[in-house]
């Protein structure tokens, strides 16, 4: 890990403009790669312009200089605020610029957007956390919420799916959540190799190691979208009553305000009604190709 | 103002001619049709004589000819290409521009909304299209401050619509052909041995400008006349579809056989969507100095059939025609409702007109229902 020094970039929004569109700067303080294609950054104001808290499952749009804008969910909020921490994933122009930044550098941030996931309406009920992937990332906050409000919260299961051993995301947290009697946390991969010794197929096949009462238990999903289909299946097939279950969706986003028309899901905007959604409100989507 | 209460009044072209200039006195941009191009466009004007006179449109599916007579009218076109949308809602605008500083960046402004503006000649169906688009950027949690600037400062002179063409569908959309409100003045053009118009005054600011020039009541058989034409006008539209069926037929539907019939003839080449007054799906575009040190946002108008409108990593959601145009019928006739409380279409036409192979939205809206 590197630590912020010296973080003095001159900065001066020339008007405090309430237009939507314009970033507020902050600079990277921290940065930890996670591996091969994710890093994770924790950003912090570099002026008096801060974005308001963020809750579990919102998102920022992050700015590149001269690149651009993309989505990203808050994937931890540990930080004390003004500080946000967003994981990013290397996969086009303005995600790349954004990884390559380093300690001090200034990022454009606008947000928060979009819906949290209902981690308070969750208390008192046994959870079911399933995440694919990188869908780990906007789940993050809410087993860091769930952790620290844990005597208030029934069963907490966490299932991940992975591609291979090396895709493992947030690792440390793997290995303490592992540790962890409080949390049933199971684990699988896609692919293993031969020093794997855990479990091998897709993360659905989990559910059935998962300790929970269906009748009272709600359901976080986030992953890839053919993941989240068959996931709140064989939740429902469990059990899991339908209105019990949340997801979260991706979309191309320009605006994050519901002006651009380009995350359009059906006759939903996901940077506004989502993206974390009640899963009966998008299910018959869900199976529509090219939607 | 109640029913009982409205004036109208008989204006010649000259009294006309007075409230231009009454309105370029107060600082209004006039802006209003004009023939370029072979078609009647919307422009910004200095004079009056500018507008175009005497032109008269022969619209099809896919077919768009302008004539011209010599009977001195001012309003007997039916739509050109372009909608008063571009005036509220720019093709392409400068968000906001940067330069590089060490490690940071400074953000400088963007492009400015426009002074006050006056739209002529604007037709029931985009005064229509207009409260639509307010739904969209000022209703919502978040306001477009440069729209929210630009329509506060609106002077709307509407012309009642006495010229539909096959393309025309407001009598199904309930949007037209009389202006019923949100104008400040709204004329009806009467073709006579003397052309005159029947004004009727919309609002305390049309009433305002007006105050200064003397105008003669209308006759009641001069507001009849008047009447006449709109009855008239209504009756020659015969394309007809429920909005309200439309939108469950599509929201029901998004398998039907049918989009693949409709996906061998769209060419998918954005058209419809540059024409519509309510399409306003819009792209970011960052464009940077070879130096790397200054850079500019731009908002531009895109479109649900271009390619990379839908892209997230790993490619395309909608890389089909027919999943293109699904979206955006859909979008337009029925998840409107779900979104914004409405329909999006207002029944003008140009996406008929403007499309180069005649797709026409409610035949196709017909063989769906079927």
């Amino acid at each position: 890990m590197f630590t912020a020094q010296n973080i003095s970039p001159e900065l001066t929004v020339e008007e405090s403009s309430s237009d939507i569109w314009i970033p507020s700067p902050y600079v990277v303080a921290d940065k930890h790669v996670e591996n091969d294609d994710l890093v994770t950054f924790v950003y912090e104001p570099a002026s008096e312009d801060i974005l308001d808290p963020m809750q579990p499952g919102q998102f920022n749009m992050l700015y590149a200089f001269g690149i651009g804008e993309i989505p990203i969910s808050v994937s931890s909020l540990i930080s004390d605020h003004p500080r946000i921490t967003h994981t990013i994933q290397n996969v086009g122009a303005v995600s790349k610029a954004c990884c390559n930044m380093r300690v001090g550098d200034q990022i454009g941030l606008r947000g928060p957007f979009g819906t949290p996931w209902p981690v308070e309406d969750a208390k008192f009920k046994d959870v079911i956390i399933m995440a694919g992937g990188v869908g780990f990332a906007p789940l993050r906050p809410v087993v860091e919420f769930i952790e620290e409000y844990r005597d208030d919260y029934g069963e907490v299961n966490f299932l991940f799916g992975t591609r291979d051993p090396h895709s493992i995301l947030f690792h440390q947290d793997v290995i303490s959540l592992q540790s962890d009697p409080s949390v049933n946390f199971q684990i699988t991969v896609d692919h293993s190799f031969s020093n794997w010794r855990g479990n091998v197929g897709v993360v659905t096949t989990l559910v059935e190691k998962a300790e929970f009462d269906p009748e009272n238990t709600v359901a976080f999903v986030c992953g890839p979208e053919i993941m989240m289909r068959y996931g709140a299946y064989s939740l429902i097939d469990a059990g899991v009553d339908e209105e019990n279950i949340f997801i979260s969706m991706e979309r191309n986003m320009k605006c994050a305000i519901g002006h651009c028309g380009h995350c359009q899901y059906g006759p939903l905007f996901v940077c506004k009604d989502g993206p974390v959604f009640l899963y009966p409100a998008i299910k018959n989507y869900l199976n529509i190709r090219e939607l | 103002m109640s029913k009982s209460e409205v004036h109208k009044y008989r204006v010649s072209t000259e009294d006309l001619q007075q409230i231009f200039k009454a309105l370029s006195s107060k600082d209004y941009q006039n802006i209003g049709p004009i023939q370029r191009d072979g078609a009647i466009m919307l422009e910004k004007i200095q004079s009056f004589d500018q507008l175009a006179a005497g032109f008269h449109e022969d619209l099809d599916k896919g077919v768009y000819r302008l004539s011209q007579k010599n009977d001195g009218s001012l309003f007997q076109y039916t739509v050109g290409p372009q909608s008063f949308k571009k005036y509220l809602y720019p093709p392409r605008r400068k968000l906001w521009a940067a330069t590089k500083t060490g490690n940071g960046f400074n953000v400088e402004e963007g492009d400015q909304p426009p002074a006050k503006m006056a739209f002529w000649g604007i037709r029931s169906c985009e005064i229509r299209a207009i409260e639509i688009l307010d739904r969209i950027f000022l209703r919502g949690e978040f306001s477009n401050k440069w729209y929210e600037k630009a329509r506060q400062d609106l002077f709307i002179v509407a012309a009642g619509c006495t010229k539909p063409s096959g393309n025309c569908f407001c009598t199904s959309t309930q949007t037209g052909p009389a202006p019923k409100g949100g104008f400040d003045l709204s004329v009806v053009e009467v073709i006579d041995k003397k052309n005159y118009f029947i004004l009727e005054i919309g609002s305390e600011k049309g009433q305002k400008l007006v105050n200064k020039i003397k105008l003669q009541p209308a006759s009641p058989a001069e507001i009849q006349n008047a009447d006449k034409l709109l009855a008239a006008s209504e009756k020659k539209m015969s394309k007809r579809f429920d909005p309200e069926e439309a939108a469950k037929i599509l929201m029901e539907n998004p398998d039907h056989i049918h989009w693949n019939e409709v996906a061998k003839r769209c060419l998918s080449c954005a058209n419809c969507t540059l024409v519509c007054p309510t399409c306003f799906c819009s792209s970011t575009e960052d464009i940077t100095e070879i130096t790397g040190d200054h850079t500019e946002r731009w908002l531009r108008w895109d479109s649900c059939f271009n390619g990379d409108f839908s892209y997230i990593h790993g490619g395309q959601i909608r890389p089909t025609t027919k999943s293109r145009y699904r979206q955006w019928l859909t979008h337009k006739m029925s998840g409107w409702y779900d979104q914004f409380d409405s329909s999006g279409c207002v029944g003008c036409g140009r996406c008929i007109t403007w499309c180069p192979v005649g797709i026409d939205l409610t035949e196709e809206l017909l063989a769906m229902k079927s």
